[in-house]
């Protein structure tokens, strides 16, 4: 049984990987607790796939080098969140559609670029769907690094992203500075979207964003228990998901998000259950209006 | 130019530098506001005066700019032209103005229990990086005391009732030390009972000299609890004691034919619009 544990563990890959996908998932499901609460998971989604086609050129100027990739990746997702802001406040078009065109428009180009390079079909599929496995000691350093950063500011702006996040009249009322913060949140969900591409890919991306932190909403009732259940559910995903594809030779990004996937779904039951037998215990308003 | 605005009030709220309070001006003057948003005007050529301590209750028809109105005075909408001064200075200078908002207007499924809603209105006193002290939780549990909330501190907000939901809205304005409170139709879809607790709050802040503008549907509760009414449709129809305000002639011209006049033993009296009956969410 013991074995069983340690036996993947003999590898250097193998270990590069699950601190990889532990730390992201930490990262993501922090992050992920505003996009959940402020409904900005197609927005998350959008911003994955708007990547594409910086890493596309990334990886044509570096002849199919891996180096740099993170750059450029980091530098399209702040520029597509300015641009996605831009559009929508600047004319009629609503922000969801906003991002449906650039979000379209801007993964076909990310494909079209990467499908001029003859054996593009192996290096696609690593974009889209993660190579955790083939994370180097640089590219865990980069993320240990911006995962950091993004958890310090977090916690830094806690009570502030809180207000703006709650009650957007208060924080307004309050004159605190509400379209710095929303842009910074922004640029810190882009960023931990480049932290993860690794891990899952940009195709998976949201559902590392989404899953372990809306699991970890129906769990509890306040904000920080949400965020540490989160991180739990999706650092211990990252290890399951890794097991299982070491053992059953399934693709790691795809093992990662069926195991968060799996845990919602488990969570989600339990409670309907529950609610079902227990349906005197949940207190409704008599008055609510 | 958005940017550096922003960075200004930034700046504001990390040395926390408020607009000084002037003396002998009134806390709220409105000159000449008039909104228009898109091709709709939303509030046409607005102006009054409140006293510290004085308490208004508006009242009007459904889309009448009754929120815009409060809005614009808190200084989260600006007005399209005219001005708001609170104690002399615009508003956008100020923390001590509380907006409390319309119940059907709050995500009650937010991971947030009483406490930790009550303590966000300390968070404009508190400033950028610091985190509450003792001192704030005394603040916070001081005010739910007051509303009478201290036994549900702890709760997800999700399980409280309609009037205490109000109540921890007002205990956050408290906690925040507001001067100018703004209630946003408090009393709409609350039982009679939930409706005299707010109003028994609200002769508690009496004492306190809280200054009041609440705006609500329900004719008859704002001519027996407030010496100040405010009859608006779009425009200021009649302002001044209910007595003067609820006639029929600024009556029909605020709600023309949404309103039912029965006569009684003391003249006539005019029933609220048919919109928002007891109970009835309000959309």
């Amino acid at each position: 049984m013991i074995s069983f544990l340690t036996e993947p563990l003999q590898y250097a890959f193998m270990v590069r990987g699950l601190l990889a996908a532990i730390f992201v998932g930490i990262v993501c499901a922090v992050v992920g607790t505003y996009v959940v609460l402020r409904g900005m998971a197609f927005f998350g989604d959008a911003l994955s796939h708007a990547i594409l086609p910086g890493i596309a050129v990334g990886y044509l100027v570096g002849g199919g080098a891996r180096e740099s990739l993170f750059w450029w990746a980091l530098i399209t997702a702040i520029l597509t969140s300015i641009g996605i802001g831009a559009i929508s406040r600047s004319t009629k078009i609503k922000e969801d559609t906003a991002i449906g065109i650039i979000f379209a428009g801007a993964f076909a180009l990310g494909v079209a670029l990467i499908s001029t390079v003859r054996s593009y079909t192996v290096d696609l599929t690593h974009f889209l769907f993660g190579d955790v496995l083939g994370a180097r000691p640089a590219d865990l350093w980069l993320t240990f690094i911006f995962g950091g950063v993004i958890l310090i500011t977090i916690f830094a702006f806690y009570k502030e992203f809180l207000v703006l996040s709650f009650d957007p009249i208060l924080a307004s009322t309050l004159r605190l500075p509400a379209n710095l913060l929303d842009f910074l949140l922004i640029i810190l969900i882009a960023v931990a979207i480049v932290v993860s591409l690794q891990t899952v890919g940009v195709a998976l991306m949201v559902a590392m964003l989404v899953t372990p932190a809306a699991t970890a909403y129906l769990l509890t009732r306040r904000l920080p228990v949400m965020m540490a259940l989160g991180a739990t559910i999706a650092s211990v995903s990252g290890i399951i998901g890794l097991y299982l594809s070491f053992y059953l030779s399934i693709a790691s990004g795809a093992a990662i998000v069926l195991t968060c996937t799996a845990f919602f779904f488990f969570v989600w039951s339990v409670q309907s259950i529950r609610q079902r037998f227990s349906s005197k215990k949940t207190v409704v308003p008599a008055d609510q209006g | 130019m958005a940017f550096i605005e922003e960075l200004r009030k930034t700046s504001h709220h990390w040395i926390r530098e408020h607009y000084p309070h002037e003396p002998n001006t009134p806390i709220l003057e409105a000159k000449n506001l008039s909104a228009q948003y898109e091709t709709n005007i939303a509030l046409e050529d607005i102006s009054f005066d409140l006293d510290k301590g004085e308490r208004l209750a508006v009242v009007g028809p459904n889309g009448a700019g009754k929120s815009t109105l409060f809005k614009i005075i808190a200084g989260v909408l600006q007005p399209t032209s005219g001005e708001v001064h609170i104690y002399g200075h615009e508003p956008s200078g100020h923390i001590c103005i509380a907006y409390v908002p319309q119940r059907t207007n709050v995500d009650w499924n937010f991971p947030v229990t009483i406490a930790d809603v009550v303590m966000m209105g300390r968070i404009g006193k508190l400033g950028l990086f610091r985190n509450p002290k003792a001192s704030d939780w005394e603040m916070v549990n001081h005010t739910l005391e007051i509303v009478g909330l201290s036994q549900l501190a702890k709760r997800q907000i999700r399980q409280l009732s309609g009037g205490q939901q109000q109540r921890m809205f007002i205990a956050r304005a408290l906690a925040q030390e507001a001067e100018l409170m703004l209630m946003d139709e408090p009393l709409t879809g609350l039982d009679t009972r939930s409706q005299e607790e707010i109003f028994r709050i609200m002769d508690q802040l009496r004492n306190q000299e809280v200054t009041i503008l609440i705006s609500m549907h329900d004719l008859r509760l704002a001519s027996e609890n407030f010496d100040l009414v405010m009859l608006l449709n779009h425009k200021i129809i009649s302002m001044g004691t209910p007595d003067k305000v609820f006639q029929p002639k600024y009556l029909e011209a605020a709600y023309g034919s949404h309103l039912a006049l029965f006569p009684t033993d003391q003249g006539e009296i005019a029933f609220e619009d048919t919109c928002c009956d007891k109970g009835e969410p309000y959309r």
